[in-house]
């Protein structure tokens, strides 16, 4: 708690996203209450807490799945609360999803060119038509989409469908998806589940890239204690619904109501040697 | 597995680029067949043609093709199941009736009309400005019933488009009387409808400068065209950002959607786009019918094109054409024809076609248990129902290992 009020004291960074006293109530049921949220531009951070502690509610709050019963939303300068989940996706929030969601009977170049659809213009006429403006867009869509394959290492299977792409690479895909929107901010959700240490530690060095090469802040769920220390800037602790912590790696390690929260009172289950 | 995708794509490539070809030369070699060679033949062969592929057989099955064709794009492209496109047909061919016959004779409007001789007054609009004026009529009612339904999801979107496509036609059987003012006619609907004019063509030598009921030959030329658009303009549409939003959609809304895809919208385009080619289709019918009624536009039109599409490949627009021709013929001439035959070879008196419904759903039930994917499949389903998903095979792996742990 202490830890949420120094940062609001210091000097405002640019932010890529705010969230502010964010509360989601379903019928009865507080999910989430009362939690305030940055991301800085430019910046890696990190979403944690226990099964149940509302994480994934507040991730769909930020995409527009849901509209927060109280709280605003902001992406960048801009209001985004209760907008469609589209239109806050073109103004660049772009999202991976803890079970993969591909378009399975599209090739990985098509799933890379949907996402790019809130860039481009061209309707039902000009698509008939084969219009000069349509030729280039889709010619100009293509080279992007292949950049971006290439970027996240799979440009060798962009004509393959999706369906057939090895689990690591569909991973990856998605990954390039979300990049063509164009972000400002990318979320990830649970992105190393299903993975290997190696290839987790290799997914932290991938992360770092893409910040630093596409200049994108990255939101990041996750379970996986060793990878949210390693690649996180500043970590946020969700538990039953509200913030109990936030700040560096470091804070939160040695945070006790962290340890209570993971460990129970008595620490005697679950989560000992990463937390 | 991963050649198996890449050789697949290709060669339906291929398919792509040879099939416009094929269909070209049939209708071509169809044209001079009836045109030039049938009249000189002996009176047996015909007969032969004429009883089991007269030209209004021909004609109608192009335009339930186009039909089928326009179904396709709501259906197969954006997977949307609609039940009630018959609703679009009705429309289209009302709007024909409309501005292309006596029948408002409170009106005398002609507007490169080809009214009759003697049926001067009423609204008479060239058949060529029909069509487009049909289709963007079609696809304006397309949104306003779309609008609401779109928003409800697979079962509940198809009985509601059901609802709409039992209540458009009621509306044509009772908009005889609109306080006062006659819109359709009641039951007796519109006829007879305005011909075909030829423009400039009616220079070249033999084609008239009207086509009137019985030229045919000509007709299947107009109707052939008609198709060759709808199907153009599927083809053209499925290639561009509008084509992957749809298929996007028909894989993962969810997903589509955060993704920067707006649903409504882009499951309108859908709608509008298939409610035009309906209209389109309507039109033409109605200049083949002479005249609509409301009898003509049954809840049953919509599950035949639908079966159409489903025989035909959901998704492939060659396969939707084939399955349109196919069923349209069995439906309108084949049956009969077989049953006349049969009954004078055996002596019995079987009614056989009034068992096509019977037949059809038999149909359906042997596709859908031998080859679930259609006649001629998109590349994309064939995958679907033919190989298992690599994730499913090493989830049984990891499965088979896990026992022997």
């Amino acid at each position: 708690m202490t830890t949420a009020e120094v940062t609001t004291e210091a000097p405002a960074p640019p932010l890529s996203m705010r969230a502010e006293g964010i509360t989601i109530k379903f019928g009865g049921l507080t999910a989430v209450r009362n939690v305030s949220f940055t991301i800085p531009k430019g910046s890696i951070v990190s979403l944690i807490g226990p099964n149940g502690a509302g994480k994934t509610t507040f991730f769909n709050v930020l995409t527009g799945l849901y509209s927060p019963t109280f709280g605003r939303v902001y992406l960048g300068e801009r209001d985004v609360t209760g907008l469609a989940p589209h239109r806050i996706a073109g103004l660049g929030l772009a999202r991976t999803f803890q079970n993969i969601r591909l378009f399975n009977l599209m090739t990985a170049e098509e799933n890379v060119l949907v996402a790019m659809h809130s860039h481009m213009r061209s309707g039902v006429f000009r698509t008939v038509l084969h219009s000069g403006q349509q030729r280039r867009e889709e010619r100009e869509g293509r080279e992007v989409a292949r950049e971006l394959l290439e970027f996240v290492g799979i440009g060798r299977v962009r004509d393959e469908y999706a369906r057939n792409l090895s689990y690591g690479d569909q991973r990856r895909l998605e990954v390039a998806r979300a990049l063509a929107l164009q972000p400002q901010v990318l979320l990830l959700d649970e992105p190393t589940a299903g993975m290997n240490p190696q290839e987790s530690a290799r997914f932290v060095d991938f992360v770092h890239r893409v910040r630093d090469e596409q200049q994108i802040a990255v939101l990041l769920i996750e379970h996986d204690m060793s990878v949210v220390m390693r690649v996180s800037e500043r970590i946020t602790v969700l538990d039953q619904g509200e913030k109990i912590a936030e700040g560096s790696p470091a804070d939160i390690r040695n945070d006790q109501r962290v340890v209570e929260a993971y460990l129970g009172k008595t620490g005697t289950e679950g989560y000992g040697s990463d937390a | 597995m991963a050649t198996s995708a890449r050789g697949g794509s290709r060669s339906s490539l291929q398919r792509m680029r040879s099939l416009p070809v094929l269909f070209t030369v049939l209708a071509v070699l169809i044209f001079i067949f009836y045109q030039f060679i049938l009249g000189n033949l002996v009176q047996p062969v015909q007969d032969f043609v004429g009883g089991w592929l007269p030209l209004t057989a021909v004609n109608q099955c192009l335009i339930w093709a186009t039909l089928a064709v326009g179904l396709n794009i709501v259906v197969g492209y954006a997977g949307l199941l609609d039940l009630g496109y018959v609703a679009f047909w009705a429309i289209g061919g009302y709007v024909a009736a409309w501005i292309m016959s006596p029948f408002f004779s409170q009106w005398k409007v002609n507007i490169f009309g080809s009214a009759l001789p003697g049926l001067e007054t009423g609204i008479h609009v060239n058949f060529w400005l029909v069509l487009p004026i049909g289709a963007a009529f079609c696809a304006f009612w397309g949104i306003i019933i779309g609008a609401p339904t779109l928003r409800l999801k697979s079962d509940y979107l198809a009985l509601v488009t059901l609802g709409f496509g039992e209540i458009i036609p009621e509306v044509f059987r009772n908009a005889g009387d609109v306080n006062g003012f006659n819109l359709s006619n009641g039951t007796k609907g519109i006829d007879p409808l305005d011909p075909i004019p030829t423009g400039p063509f009616h220079l070249l030598p033999g084609v008239p400068a009207n086509l009137g009921p019985f030229d045919n030959t000509y007709k299947f030329v107009v109707y052939g065209l008609l198709c060759a658009f709808a199907i153009f303009v599927s083809l053209r549409i499925r290639v561009g950002r509008l084509g992957r939003a749809w298929l996007a959609i028909r894989e993962d809304e969810l997903a589509a959607s955060m993704m920067g895809v707006p649903l409504m919208r882009t499951k309108l385009a859908a709608y509008a786009v298939g409610a035009a080619l309906g209209g389109i289709g309507g039109v033409a019918y109605a200049t083949l019918t002479n005249g609509v009624s409301p009898d003509s536009f049954q809840f049953a039109n919509s599950i035949i094109l639908l079966a159409m599409v489903v025989l035909g490949g959901m998704g492939n627009v060659w396969g939707v054409l084939v399955g349109a021709l196919i069923l349209e013929w069995i439906n309108s001439t084949g049956l009969a024809q077989f049953g006349t035959s049969f009954n004078t070879a055996f002596g019995t008196s079987i009614e056989f076609s009034s068992y096509n419904f019977l037949i059809f759903g038999a149909l359906l039930i042997i596709m859908m248990l031998f080859r679930r994917e259609g006649l001629l499949p998109e590349a994309r389903t064939r995958q679907v129902l033919q190989e298992p998903e690599r994730g499913e095979l090493e989830a049984v792996g990891a499965d088979l290992e896990g026992t022997a742990v």
